[in-house]
């Protein structure tokens, strides 16, 4: 497939997003494929360093967090219209991806990972501590009303999430299928070897790093406005940043459709459960669904009709 | 709490008519009317609000028994949240747009309950919100009814009865301690607020991490400003090491009045575990079983509350929820009656008029939604033995110190209510 | 006199809840830092270690005397889960730290509802006469609540460490950290190796959930509070190094004291982990690991 084909399919995608409001669909739908929408742009954005680079993320909440805050903060003081808020959100977590990526990714493999959770910590103690974006008690975003075509913020929400979902995938996909994507593969395959063949491993990595925050932000861009609210415990829950390893996982982490799948599959099930099952069940299905996933499909359900090689293992040792 | 083959049935007939939702609004008699709402049955809320949905479920059988609402019999619609926002949103969607539930119940507490406010205006649905301190102040959703006697102005006001309790015994000089969550620092923020109002004087305002352990360095600090009370807002973790604390390091000297918003010590396990440790603090509370706190109704309800709370291992003294989640079933049930449909405009209009006899007492609503007058008590803890949870079902242990219409004692400062 | 009073006190308390600290992240040290299993369940475990204690308490045994039997239990049942590990992963060439992540989290979760559904959301606690008291050197007050379980971390640290060091097995389980090669060599299956390490590591959540208990009651869901705290921990010391668990514990338990005591105890989590950020990016192998 070439660059142009990729980016046909994915403008198709959001234009048919654009007509899903005139189908004669119940609005839960629109919440719930929102959910879905969110963690395919959340799983896609941490794959881009997690799967291709090999460099685990524990902290994608911190990102997704940023993004949502840098929304609401923004629509908070200026009114900023929803796709700006995104577009500003994305270059916050660029920027905090691109610091971050500079500080720690000398550091290697688990230490990275635990860098990245710290993260989390220190930016919701920010948030709890700054008094104009709510702190603990959350902020109330009352948001204008959508444009018309949509008949309602739902609906708009979901669009725009659709937007966002494709924007990461197609951006997942060009990186995959570029340079990037082959120098991140060989660092993941081994670091050192990859230096040795004068691939710039710092510079890709902060790269990578970069857009991955960038991404996961603008995942986390909308959530005030479609939830009309946001409090720190949500935005920087361990459930996002669990979600973003486990929905790559499951599907394969070597291309893109890996985390989209990951994403529909343990995204859709989430909700299924929360709605259909009335009882604390529906935590303990996901937790074994969990686990029956990496038993059955330990390199993701992509890597199914193949036999998992070990050597593609990351491994530390 | 098993899985319902039922839900099943419903949610794969909804998705398989995705399209076209044919319903008609009325529909035939005999079908239940049905109520619908989020809970955190999983997660860091799911203790307190476990006990809650005993309230519920026996309020429904006794509706049920009853003869229902409007003829019709009652059914629950409940869907765990697990205590955090993210998926109220889409959970409220389901009730009102696939399961078509008649009436809405709101999630607990003000950061869940939140979520669900732009929506349920916009949708113009009838909800009883759930603990939710000033939710609807800038909503100003007319269907929306409360049923915590937080009362008027509740987010400053709910805690006024410790500032009044401060200031009938000359004590001006007010440190304040909150932890870093949603329920104490709106606490915080509203006694910040009638301090001013009171001209008193901050000796400290002082936040804290969520499930801090260990207060030592705080209440050191508090050795240097010498308060003469402290205004607690806290969480159930950090409100058991706090009680801790004053029992390990101890408060200044200057300190007669201390407590006052802590979560935590309403709860059986809290109490049981605290025990002695409590003696002397002040906290807020909705219900004990103090002889000016008599309601028709409640002691029954207790009593078949208890063994239920037992099975299946929840707050055995159900004091501060479950009453008033019953008391929410017998609002929305009063309200149809009145109104004689399940009209939403008609069944508010009808609450707004006219007062409710429930279990929790009579209530009277102002246009706000919020009780007309609040009746949140301030209770001094007394007397009490360690491991013994039977004590708190009797009269003495919690003594109510305010509002003065209700009170059941005098307030003791917090040394000689200790010695 | 009151800022050497304030000062003496913070730096003792901040060593307290740091050993405590470094208790709780030492089951992840073996796990996480040894076998590099990044197992985000422990704290769970720690939280059933607390409810088996409790559970003992009611029946008047103290948590910390009933810990011994429960690790023992806790022993095997980790020597089982491994078993099961193996079979899924390991054999099959190679675990990477996403599935056991992955794994891990739906094991957590699954604890986590087990507890609720078996015993109900009210938190558990114990009832043991040193809670509520403290012991008074000079100027400095210490807690039993906090100097207890502070003391017991030291104590099996100690011990774990000289098995480490002294004992065949404990010199196969530091081989096998660095890599299993050279164990095969000897003629020493690293599959018995690693199960007897996580087995270790899984009986060392008996005594953090003793620390946990005596410290306050427990819930099902407790575990969250603690789970960044001990991969800092882990990580701040060089993954697997059980001294340097310990100091790694004790860094960020006086770091947290401190900005409670001098700055404002609503910063002291974000300091802890801005260190830990800044430690990282000067020294990438934690305070006492090794570049590998």
């Amino acid at each position: 497939m070439r660059p142009a084909a990729a980016f046909g399919i994915a403008a198709l995608v959001v234009a048919a997003g654009l007509l899903a409001p005139k189908l004669p669909v119940n609005t839960y739908y629109f919440y719930a494929g929102y959910v879905v929408l969110q963690f395919v742009a959340v799983a896609t954005a941490w794959n881009v360093l997690g799967g291709y680079g090999g460099y685990i993320n524990f902290g994608a909440a911190a990102f997704f967090g940023a993004g949502a805050y840098a929304a609401a903060g923004l629509f908070k003081a200026f009114g900023l219209p929803l796709p700006l808020q995104i577009m500003a959100a994305a270059g916050v977590g660029v920027a905090l991806g691109a610091a971050m990526g500079y500080l720690t990714l000398r550091v290697q493999g688990v230490y990275f990972a635990i860098a990245t959770l710290s993260l989390v910590v220190v930016l919701e103690t920010l948030v709890h501590n700054v008094e104009y974006l709510g702190g603990a008690r959350g902020l109330a975003i009352l948001a204008p009303p959508a444009p018309a075509w949509f008949g309602g913020r739902t609906q708009f929400a979901f669009f725009v999430m659709l937007a966002v979902a494709a924007a990461s995938v197609l951006a997942a996909w060009l990186i995959e299928n570029s340079w990037i994507g082959r120098g991140l593969r060989a660092i993941r395959a081994s670091e050192s070897a990859a230096e040795c063949a004068g691939v710039p491993t710092l510079k890709l990595k902060i790269l990578a790093c970069a857009v991955s925050g960038g991404l996961l932000a603008a995942a986390g861009a909308p959530y005030p406005y479609y939830a009309s609210y946001i409090e720190p415990g949500t935005a920087f829950s361990l459930t996002v940043g669990l979600n973003a390893i486990a929905m790559p996982l499951i599907g394969g982490t070597r291309s893109w459709a890996g985390p989209v799948m990951g994403a529909v599959l343990l995204g859709t099930l989430q909700q299924v459960a929360t709605v259909t099952i009335s009882s604390e069940l529906n935590v303990l299905l996901v937790g074994l669904a969990l686990i029956a996933f990496v038993a059955a499909a330990p390199n993701g359900l992509l890597s199914l009709p193949r036999r998992p090689r070990s050597k593609d293992a990351i491994r530390h040792d | 709490m098993a899985i319902s083959r039922r839900d099943f049935a419903r949610l794969a007939a909804a998705s398989a008519v995705a399209a076209p939702a044919v319903w008609t609004a009325a529909r035939a008699q005999g079908q239940p009317v049905r109520i619908g709402c989020s809970l955190s049955l999983t997660g860091t809320l799911s203790g307190g609000v476990k006990a809650g949905l005993i309230g519920y479920e026996l309020w429904r059988d006794d509706v049920n028994a009853a003869g229902g609402i409007l003829g019709r019999p009652v059914e629950l619609v409940v869907y765990d949240d697990q205590s955090t926002s993210a998926p109220i949103p889409g959970i409220y969607s389901k009730l009102v747009d696939v399961d078509r539930v008649d009436l809405l119940f709101s999630p607990y507490g003000a950061n869940l309950t939140a979520v669900i406010m732009p929506f349920v205006k916009q949708r113009d649905r009838f909800v009883v919100g759930m603990y939710g301190i000033s939710n609807n102040d800038e909503v100003k959703h007319d269907k929306f009814f409360q049923i915590a006697p937080w009362g008027p102005k509740a987010s400053t006001d709910f805690c006024r009865g410790f500032f009044d309790l401060a200031k009938a015994n000359g004590l001006k000089r007010i440190a304040i301690l909150a932890a870093d969550a949603e329920f104490s620092k709106s606490a915080a923020a509203g006694g910040l607020k009638i301090m001013q109002e009171y001209g008193m004087e901050l000796a400290v305002n002082q936040g804290y991490p969520p499930n801090t352990t260990d207060f030592s360095a705080i209440l050191r600090n508090l050795k240097g400003v010498a308060p003469d009370a402290v205004f607690v807002c806290s969480y159930p973790p950090d409100s058991t090491a706090f009680v801790r604390g004053v029992s390990e390091i101890g408060l200044p000297a200057s300190v007669k009045l201390v407590g006052g918003a802590m979560v935590g010590p309403q709860y059986a396990p809290v109490l049981e575990n605290l025990g002695p440790a409590l003696n002397g603090f002040v906290n807020f509370h909705l219900y004990v079983p103090e002889p000016t706190l008599k309601f028709a109704g409640i002691q029954e309800f207790l009593a078949r509350y208890e063994p239920i709370a037992r099975q299946r291992g929840v707050d055995l003294l159900g004091h501060y929820i479950p009453p008033f989640f019953y008391a929410a079933g017998q609002l929305v049930a009063a309200a149809a009656k009145g109104a004689g449909s399940l009209d939403q405009a008609r069944m508010a209009q009808w609450l707004h008029a006219n007062p409710v006899e429930t279990i929790v007492g009579t209530i009277r609503f102002d246009p706000a939604g919020d009780w007309v007058e609040r009746r949140v008590l301030i209770v001094q803890y007394r007397g009490l033995s360690a491991r013994n949870v039977e004590q708190f079902r009797a009269p003495g242990k919690q003594v109510v110190v305010d509002p003065p219409a209700l009170k059941s004692g005098d307030f003791v400062p917090f040394a000689a209510a200790r010695s | 006199m009151l800022l050497l009073d304030l000062a003496l006190n913070a730096v003792a308390t901040g060593l307290m809840l740091g050993s405590i600290y470094a208790l709780l992240a030492l089951g992840l040290a073996i796990t996480f830092g040894i076998l590099h299993v990044p197992n985000i369940a422990h704290p769970a475990l720690m939280v059933v270690g607390a409810y088996a204690l409790a559970l003992a308490n009611a029946h008047g045994l103290d948590p910390i005397a009933a810990s011994v039997p429960v690790a023992a239990a806790f022993y095997a049942a980790g020597l089982a889960f491994y078993e099961v590990y193996y079979r899924l992963f390991e054999r099959r060439g190679g675990t990477d730290t996403l599935q056991s992540l992955t794994l891990f989290f739906g094991l957590a979760l699954v604890i986590e509802v087990a507890l609720l559904m078996g015993f109900g959301a009210d938190p558990k606690s114990v009832d043991v006469p040193y809670v509520g008291q403290s012991w008074t050197v000079g100027l400095v007050t210490l807690p039993y609540r906090l100097l207890v379980p502070a003391l017991l971390s030291p104590a099996v640290m100690l011990l774990l460490w000289l098995y480490l060091k002294l004992s065949r097995a404990g010199l196969a389980i530091r081989a096998v950290a660095s890599g299993e090669t050279p164990l095969a060599i000897v003629g020493i299956a690293p599959r018995r190796v690693k199960r007897h390490a996580f087995g270790l590591a899984t009986a060392s959540a008996a005594f953090g959930g003793a620390a946990l208990v005596i410290l306050g009651p427990v819930g099902p869901f407790s575990g969250h509070a603690q789970i960044g705290r001990v991969f800092a921990v882990v990580v701040l010391a060089g993954m697997g190094s059980i001294p340097g668990t310990l100091a790694a514990g004790l860094a960020i338990g006086v770091a947290e004291s401190l900005v409670s005591s001098f700055l404002d105890p609503s910063w002291s989590q974000g300091v802890a982990f801005a260190i830990l950020l800044a430690t990282l990016a000067a020294r990438p192998t934690g305070l006492f690991g090794v570049p590998r």
